[in-house]
């Protein structure tokens, strides 16, 4: 087994590196750009970690709008540091996918993805219905406070970039290490043949959960970082089955080869939709759809793809 | 390597774009977002963005009457962005910013939506963008979210005003006729807090009245009203209120009329008169409906030059009537035109700043389509209107629906006191108002 400092390590730190430099002198819209994309890049990282298994989830914002919602709710309350707020809403959304996978890690396939798309739609029924919890309006996030230091404006966008980044680093290196691991490689013989992995000592249903457990992680933390990014929660935004959809759509438009993928992918997937949005306000939707049709057709691993085609080549000339 | 190379190109894209976002100094850029896609879109969003187009066309070219007969804003011609509002707040959190940061427009005016005005007022007090909130009903943004503005104004009444006058109509139109009242409403937001203030109004001005002990609230969007139609046929009350719009409100009225509810049951719809045009001889008579102020429908005969030029013109650049959202949007930017000129007035001739545009329009009347707007309430950034409530009749000699019995109610009875919360208001037995 090799050492924690392979390729992507340094690839993700020198990433890292990068963006933290970049954060000082990006320009404003830019930086709110490349926070929702962590934000959703992370979402897309769980739902990497599930497919690799074999399996796709059009429920995830279930936890992305768990953990925004907990982080929103906190802030009522009075909790306002970010690193709490983050930790919580982080970890509520894991114990719910600690909950629900007892159930879910029976399911493949397309009952696996409609089921968590059922329980996406309840939370999202919940919310909408009830006026405690902002009802369809949502509720406002204050720009948080980190260990007592509180920031306005553009510099609480940029102290907020540069944590959210941190943690992405993090959170990405430890998905990286887990991967490739022995459970991590248990991944992709789940896929293959789940008899044999059985017989060979391991709990299929076990490795499942504990997936799902991060995938659920991960979107919950995804979620957070989006209420502080926007200032502002709703379930049609959060919990509403195309936000689900949106993060199949980046996950399909990375590809499965790399947790750095989906990152990648959820930057190009908000400049194309911010750019679509602004030069075609009727059809803007029609353009996310003939792009994901062409990287299907073009692309079928991702964008990744793309890297990985550039590094055979030079090896083989 | 790879991503070294994916960092300079970002990099690069930065620069660039960052670069693109020089503003030519001759025009004022406004963007205008409205439902463009989406169910909302065919009965708002559409005829608010063509309100909106129109009324621009009219201060560019300086075809409109006096007082917004010189060209532009301030004399610099307006640049119009239209957007689309669909997608939830957060998309619109961001193309909010994306508007100010990347394209530097100076103003905004639009928005339909209460979710998408909760979301993103905080947002524009915070990058200090002169916003007009056009449609959007929602009392919650000056009382609670924004009960501050500096920078955001609301340039109609919001939706508890509706609702006040709609009892206020029902009291004085049908007094002792109405046994009992139920509401169906859509199951969100909007649906939940228009039934919430009109049963109180209601209990203010009608206590008698009994109030159904289940009201009903479909699922938003769900386009069946099959079991709902049956159990307000064979309901006790007489008076039904309903905020249904758009989509839902045009199934439901197909539906309902196939099975003569509408015989049977007298109706409140708000916001009926967006789909009364729509539907044409289809639209049933003897409805009661709103338009959340003098709009549309009840501006029809309205021989306010102004209001003239906005009904003919708009009838030969659409082929169709102007319904309350053209007339909300095109109030907006009206609203703007006014803050502009007065600020280049007192400025001297010369072209104002934001701060002195924005100080023109607090607390400002100024001459809109239909009426006058008075920023009246929440330190001069909310606007106040009279509400008119009337009965649909099919005219035909028109070819078009018309109201018939109208009332008009002054803003001060049916918005609350300034500094005073809408809820605690209508609980607190509607203190203060002038009718």
């Amino acid at each position: 087994m090799k050492g924690v400092y392979d390729k992507t390590f340094w690839g993700l730190t020198i990433g890292l590196v990068a963006v933290l430099l970049l954060n000082l002198f990006l320009a404003d819209w830019l930086r709110g750009i490349g926070l929702q994309s962590l934000s959703r890049g992370m979402v897309a990282l769980g739902l990497l970690v599930l497919w690799r298994t074999g399996l796709v989830s059009f429920g995830h914002a279930l936890f992305f709008g768990f953990g925004a919602y907990t982080a929103a709710l906190l802030q009522r309350v009075g909790i306002n540091d970010f690193f709490v707020l983050l930790l919580a809403g982080t970890a509520s959304a894991g114990l719910l996918a600690y909950g629900l996978g007892f159930l879910l890690r029976r399911y493949r396939a397309i009952y696996f993805a409609l089921l968590n798309m059922a329980f996406s739609m309840i939370l999202w029924g919940v919310i909408a219905k009830l006026e405690v919890l902002g009802s369809t309006d949502g509720i406002g996030v204050r720009p948080p406070s980190y260990l007592g230091f509180a920031f306005e404006g553009e510099t609480n966008q940029m102290i907020l970039f540069a944590f959210t980044a941190i943690f992405t680093y993090l959170v990405a290196l430890a998905t990286h290490l887990y991967l490739r691991s022995t459970l991590g490689h248990l991944t992709m013989a789940v896929r293959e043949n789940e008899i044999r992995v059985e017989y060979l000592g391991y709990s299929v249903e076990r490795a499942i959960h504990l997936k799902y457990i991060i995938s659920g992680l991960v979107a919950g933390f995804g979620g957070v970082v989006m209420a502080f990014a926007v200032g502002h929660v709703d379930p049609d935004s959060m919990a509403y089955w195309p936000v689900s959809g949106d993060f199949v759509f980046i996950t399909i438009l990375s590809g499965s080869g790399n947790v750095a993928a989906p990152i990648i992918g959820a930057v190009v997937y908000e400049m194309i939709r911010s750019y679509a949005f602004e030069y075609f306000p009727h059809v803007w939707q029609l353009i996310m759809g003939g792009s994901l049709l062409l990287i299907i057709m073009f692309l079928p691993d991702g964008l990744w793809s793309l890297l990985e085609r550039t590094r055979r080549k030079k090896s083989v000339g | 390597m790879t991503f070294g190379k994916i960092t300079a190109v970002a990099a690069g894209l930065a620069v660039i774009l960052a670069g693109a976002t020089a503003v030519s100094a001759q025009t004022v850029k406004m963007a205008v977002p409205s439902f463009l896609t989406g169910a909302a879109a065919p009965a708002f969003g559409i005829p608010a963005q063509r309100g909106a187009e129109l009324i621009i066309r009219g201060i560019n070219n300086g075809e409109l009457p006096a007082p917004y007969d010189i060209k532009g804003l301030a004399g610099r011609q307006i640049e119009a962005i239209f957007y689309d509002e669909s997608g939830g707040g957060t998309k619109q959190v961001t193309e909010m910013r994306n508007k100010v940061q990347k394209e530097g427009i100076d103003v905004l005016a639009g928005y339909i939506s209460s979710g998408t005005c909760s979301a993103v007022a905080r947002v524009a007090e915070e990058l200090k963008l002169l916003t007009i909130l056009t449609v959007c009903g929602t009392p919650r943004v000056f009382e609670e979210l924004v009960p501050n503005p500096k920078y955001v104004f609301r340039t109609m009444n919001h939706g508890t005003g509706n609702n006040v006058s709609a009892a206020h109509y029902v009291t004085k139109k049908l007094g002792a006729k109405v046994k009992g009242m139920v509401g169906i409403n859509q199951n969100y937001a909007w649906g939940q807090d228009s039934w919430r203030d009109f049963h109180l109004a209601m209990a203010v001005l009608s206590p008698k009245v009994k109030v159904a002990s289940k009201q009903q609230f479909p699922k938003l969007f769900s386009g069946q009203y099959g079991a709902e139609i049956s159990s307000l046929l064979r309901a006790k009350q007489n008076l039904v209120h309903s905020s249904f719009w758009g989509g839902d409100l045009e199934a439901f009225i197909g539906q309902a009329s196939a099975r003569g509810l509408f015989k049977k049951k007298m109706f409140v719809f708000t916001v009926g008169e967006t789909v009364a045009y729509r539907l044409g001889k289809k639209f049933p008579q003897g409805l009661m409906i709103g338009t959340r102020g003098p709009y549309g429908m009840y501006a029809v005969d309205n021989k306010n030059p102004l209001n003239v030029w906005f009904q003919r013109e708009y009838r030969k650049a659409y082929k169709e009537q102007p319904s309350q959202p053209g007339y909300q949007y095109a109030q907006g930017i009206l609203g703007v035109k006014y803050a502009y000129d007065n600020a280049a007035k007192a400025n001297g001739g010369n072209f104002p700043s934001k701060d002195q545009v924005i100080k023109a329009l607090e607390g400002a009347t100024f001459p809109s389509i239909a009426g006058e707007v008075k920023m009246g309430l929440s330190h001069g950034h909310q606007g106040l209107t009279p509400d008119m409530w009337g009965v649909s009749v099919w005219d035909k000699k028109r070819g078009e629906t018309v109201v018939k019995d109208v009332i008009t109610f002054p803003a001060s009875c049916i918005m609350p006191p300034d500094g005073v919360k809408s809820i605690d208001w209508l609980k607190g037995g509607m203190k203060g108002a002038k009718c």
